[in-house]
């Protein structure tokens, strides 16, 4: 008995090795002077599907990403680490989305795609940190949903069983399939992409790429029905417009501010116990550890 | 977050080389396979894009888990637990990252469900791990052994061995034992058949087995009782399920620590002859020790980019009298010979891999047809090319990246010698290179034959007539000039007629056509890319005047100069 599972994943600038050009002037992120990445924490979500699909025979991995074309990549990527299929959202009709927006255009995309068990999602995204869309994706389904996921320990008869990662501890819980699960960090990491895999899907194209490339492979899509990539645009998921893009997102951006840290406040600190236990507490107060 | 192909565009620049469309032409054969398996290449491009891609999640995984982990696992090693070899943790982990990314029977056809690519980028995959552990690559490399089984075997046991390889178990090669370390021929292990069951037994002891409890070895034994020389040796293959092997120990090494060299011992083993009996050392091991010499050629290639990149970081980084210490000559100089050093190892070790793959590749289709009489003559070429390029390959590269890791632990001054930065690693890994596989001694005796005959002289002919660009033109001069050294050098010696005065002189001569070789080599990469000047210009200068130092002794040495040297009677 397989699952069906849809991992919904994102294409992010890599903001961890940030360089002087990261932000543009008026303090909005340079997406052009980094390079564009799978979301790491949807590369942990990616695993915990495919462990699943070893898992459970006859279980299916679909990817979902919304994004502009180039956002393809992020299939690709799937497809080499060992996807089964996947869907690319675009349209402009998507652009300037907030949380709320996107997580409306992805849930319509999952009702669209209709059978499933199972949605995972990474816990958050690293351009954004919001953490919203896989929450908010499981309310519109009218889903349950399960966050701060570190390992899915089983998935069959209509239960999933998960350990959860929270602040000062683990937890596993039980919950009813189908449901929304979003998986941290301190998950186990994604798989190399494999050698044969990528061999065989690196000429996977959506339709757009298809027709803007001087493309040398383009007839070998029509043998081989895996090298097409679906594309879907806001005509082929059913959706209301005033939910969508721009209009559909009550986020404003009011103020963005470049902050520099400048060292001038200092502490001398004696050494003794009472002071080094008092800047533990302070440390862990203000959340710099613990 | 590092990728140590991409961030080291020397790579891509060997990988692309002229010959590799014959390289290529002749390992996919019309592209033959493209319908048959959904991984197989269109065409040409195709198939080069799919090595470079491959290539780079073999420099990610090597970025991004090799590397990190290779300290972790110099300090734990391997152990025995219930007489199997348990893996240190790290070594475990990057086993499994490359399985999982396919990444274990590289050069297989894909009816044995590998990759099927050339040796070049197999190699070239041998290099990038290398330089992230040398240690590692001793486990992964030994894949080498599935080639070897690919080549002589029967149908039915590529069949049932070949794919597992391909899917992720290791391999060893069970050669040396006690008594039988560079004399191969010493070898004592018994193969016994048993005419009831039709089956071989080994019985006896094998020492320095690198990854000595792999799933699938090659044993090297005594098929014919009586025998006492290499033509009573007989190949087999042993499979780790039968569980009659004991692992006595794994050796306390100086260097490369995560790979378990064991001592085995074989009770009434049952194993499978390859090919025919007598023909184990003559003809199976020569070319599995050709392949494992290419092997330690990329090892050595490997660990003289880490040791180069160590010293480099570390030179801009170290401050002392008031500037960094990569500004002053001593310190430059080593760095830039080093560099010269780096650049002529990894030229050498992908012109003698384009050689191996010709040949090999006609080999295969010769198993399929007839070859026609040109491809016999082309096959005929390029295999005399990788017989003698081989041995000078491994003995060059191993004793340069000796001299690396040397130079850059010198650069690390005090530091260096503390466990605190990698090169002290790299170096302790470094000293293995020179001895196994056959020491630099043994890799001058078959180099020799290369000097005698003519070879290298006639291929160093070849290089010369090559056409290049004017402003190059003063580099083949001195080339020229320093190839009239060799040539007064080698009648010199030869006029004697004395093989003990051969010998004497073999590893000088065979360095200096190594010199000229290497300096035509970077020669001919600075024709593709101006990047390699620098580095042809400190090489060949070297050279030349390592050459004349060499010259200089044989001109000076008479057959009974020996008696200086001689061991007193």
């Amino acid at each position: 008995m397989g699952l069906k599972i849809i991992v919904l994943a994102k294409q992010v600038p890599d903001t961890r090795n940030v360089g002087k050009d990261a932000m543009k002037a008026d303090g909005t992120v340079n997406r052009a002077a980094l390079p564009a990445i799978f979301n790491p924490e949807d590369l942990n979500a990616l695993e915990q599907a495919l462990r699943l699909k070893e898992k459970y025979k006859g279980s299916t991995v679909t990817v979902l990403t919304m994004g502009p074309g180039r956002a393809a990549d992020i299939i690709r990527e799937g497809l080499f680490r060992g996807a089964d299929d996947g869907y690319l959202l675009t349209d402009r009709a998507f652009a300037g989305s907030d949380t709320l927006a996107t997580s409306y255009a992805i849930s319509c995309a999952v009702r669209k795609i209709k059978s499933f068990d199972l949605i995972l999602a990474g816990r958050q995204a690293i351009d954004g940190d919001t953490a919203q869309v896989g929450p908010q994706v499981a309310e519109k389904l009218n889903l349950p949903q399960i966050t701060y996921a570190e390992e899915i320990l089983k998935a069959e008869k209509g239960k999933i069983l998960v350990k959860r990662r929270l602040e000062r501890g683990v937890e596993t819980v039980e919950g009813p399939l189908p449901c929304v699960v979003t998986v941290n960090g301190s998950a186990a990491p994604c798989r190399p992409r494999a050698a044969k895999l990528l061999m065989k899907y690196k000429h996977a194209k959506t339709m757009s790429e298809k027709q803007s490339q001087s493309e040398d492979y383009i007839d070998m899509s029509a043998d081989r029905p895996y090298l097409n990539i679906a594309e879907w645009s806001v005509n082929d998921v059913e959706t209301d417009d005033k939910w969508l893009g721009l209009a559909g997102s009550p986020t404003k951006v009011k103020k963005i501010e470049n902050v520099v840290f400048q060292a001038k406040e200092s502490k001398v600190l004696s050494g003794s116990d009472k002071d080094i236990e008092e800047l533990m507490k302070e440390l862990i107060l203000n959340h710099t550890i613990g | 977050m590092a990728n140590f192909f991409t961030d080291n565009t020397d790579l891509l620049f060997h990988l692309q080389h002229p010959l590799m469309k014959k390289i290529v032409a002749l390992k996919e054969r019309d592209f033959q396979d493209k319908d048959k398996f959904d991984y197989a290449p269109m065409d040409f491009e195709d198939a080069m894009d799919s090595y470079e891609k491959v290539l780079e999640i073999v420099g990610e995984i090597c970025g991004d888990i090799v590397a990190p982990n290779a300290e972790g696992v110099d300090a734990e090693g391997p152990k025995i637990v219930n007489n199997e070899v348990i893996y240190a943790k790290g070594t475990q982990e990057n086993l499994d990252a490359l399985v999982k990314a396919g990444l274990m029977g590289i050069t297989l056809p894909r009816k044995y469900e590998g990759l099927n690519f050339p040796i070049v980028p197999y190699i070239m995959a041998a290099d990038i791990v290398s330089r992230a552990d040398a240690g590692f690559v001793n486990i992964w490399g030994l894949q080498d052994c599935a080639e070897t089984i690919n080549e002589f075997a029967s149908e039915d046991q590529k069949e049932r061995f070949l794919p597992r390889i391909s899917n992720g178990e290791t391999a060893a090669m069970d050669l040396t034992e006690p008594d039988a370390g560079s004399d191969l021929q010493a070898v004592q292990l018994k193969a016994t058949y048993n005419e009831k069951d039709g089956k071989w037994y080994l019985n006896g002891v094998k020492r320095f087995i690198t990854n000595g409890d792999g799933h699938v070895s090659l044993v090297l034994a005594r098929s014919e009782a009586g025998t006492t020389d290499g033509r009573g040796l007989s190949m087999f293959i042993y499979d780790r399920n039968h569980k009659k092997v004991t692992i006595r120990r794994i050796e306390n090494k100086m260097g490369i620590k995560g790979s378990p060299t064991c001592e085995l011992v074989f009770k009434d083993a049952p194993a499978e002859l390859v090919g025919q009996t007598r023909m184990g050392l003559i003809k199976y091991v020569m070319a599995l020790m050709n392949g494992a010499r290419l092997g330690i050629g990329a090892q050595s290639v490997g660990i003289s980019e880490a040791a180069y990149r160590e010293a480099l970081a570390y030179a801009e980084e170290r401050k002392q009298f008031g500037k960094t210490i990569i500004e002053f000559p001593a310190v430059y100089e080593l760095l830039a010979t080093m560099k010269a050093r780096l650049d002529a190892s990894r030229t050498l070790l992908y012109e003698t891999s384009r050689y191996v793959d010709i040949y090999k590749s006609y080999m295969h289709i010769s198993e399929e047809r007839q070859l026609t009489k040109e491809e016999r003559a082309d096959m005929k070429y390029y295999q005399r090319l990788a017989d003698f390029f081989t041995p000078l390959l491994k003995g060059m590269t191993s004793e340069y990246c000796n001299q690396l890791a040397y130079d850059s632990l010198q650069i690390h001054g005090g530091s260096g010698f503390m466990k605190d930065y990698p090169i002290e690693r790299i170096y302790r890994d470094a000293r293995i290179t020179t001895i196994y596989e056959g020491t630099t001694q043994l890799q001058v005796v078959a180099a020799i034959r290369g000097v005698t005959t003519g070879s290298y002289l006639d291929r160093i002919r070849e290089f010369e007539a090559m056409t290049i660009k004017p402003e190059l033109h003063g580099f083949r001069r001195t080339l020229i000039g320093m190839t009239e050294e060799y040539e007064k050098a080698v009648r010199q010696v030869m006029e004697v007629k004395d093989n003990e005065y051969l010998d004497f002189h073999a590893r000088r001569l065979v360095e200096m056509a190594g010199h000229i070789i290497m300096g035509y080599l970077l020669l001919l990469d600075t024709e593709r890319d101006d990047r390699f000047r620098t580095s042809t210009e400190i090489y060949i200068r070297m050279g030349r005047s390592e050459n004349r130092a060499r010259a200089e002794y044989i001109a000076n040495c008479t057959i009974d100069d020996l008696g200086f040297f001689k061991p007193a009677q």
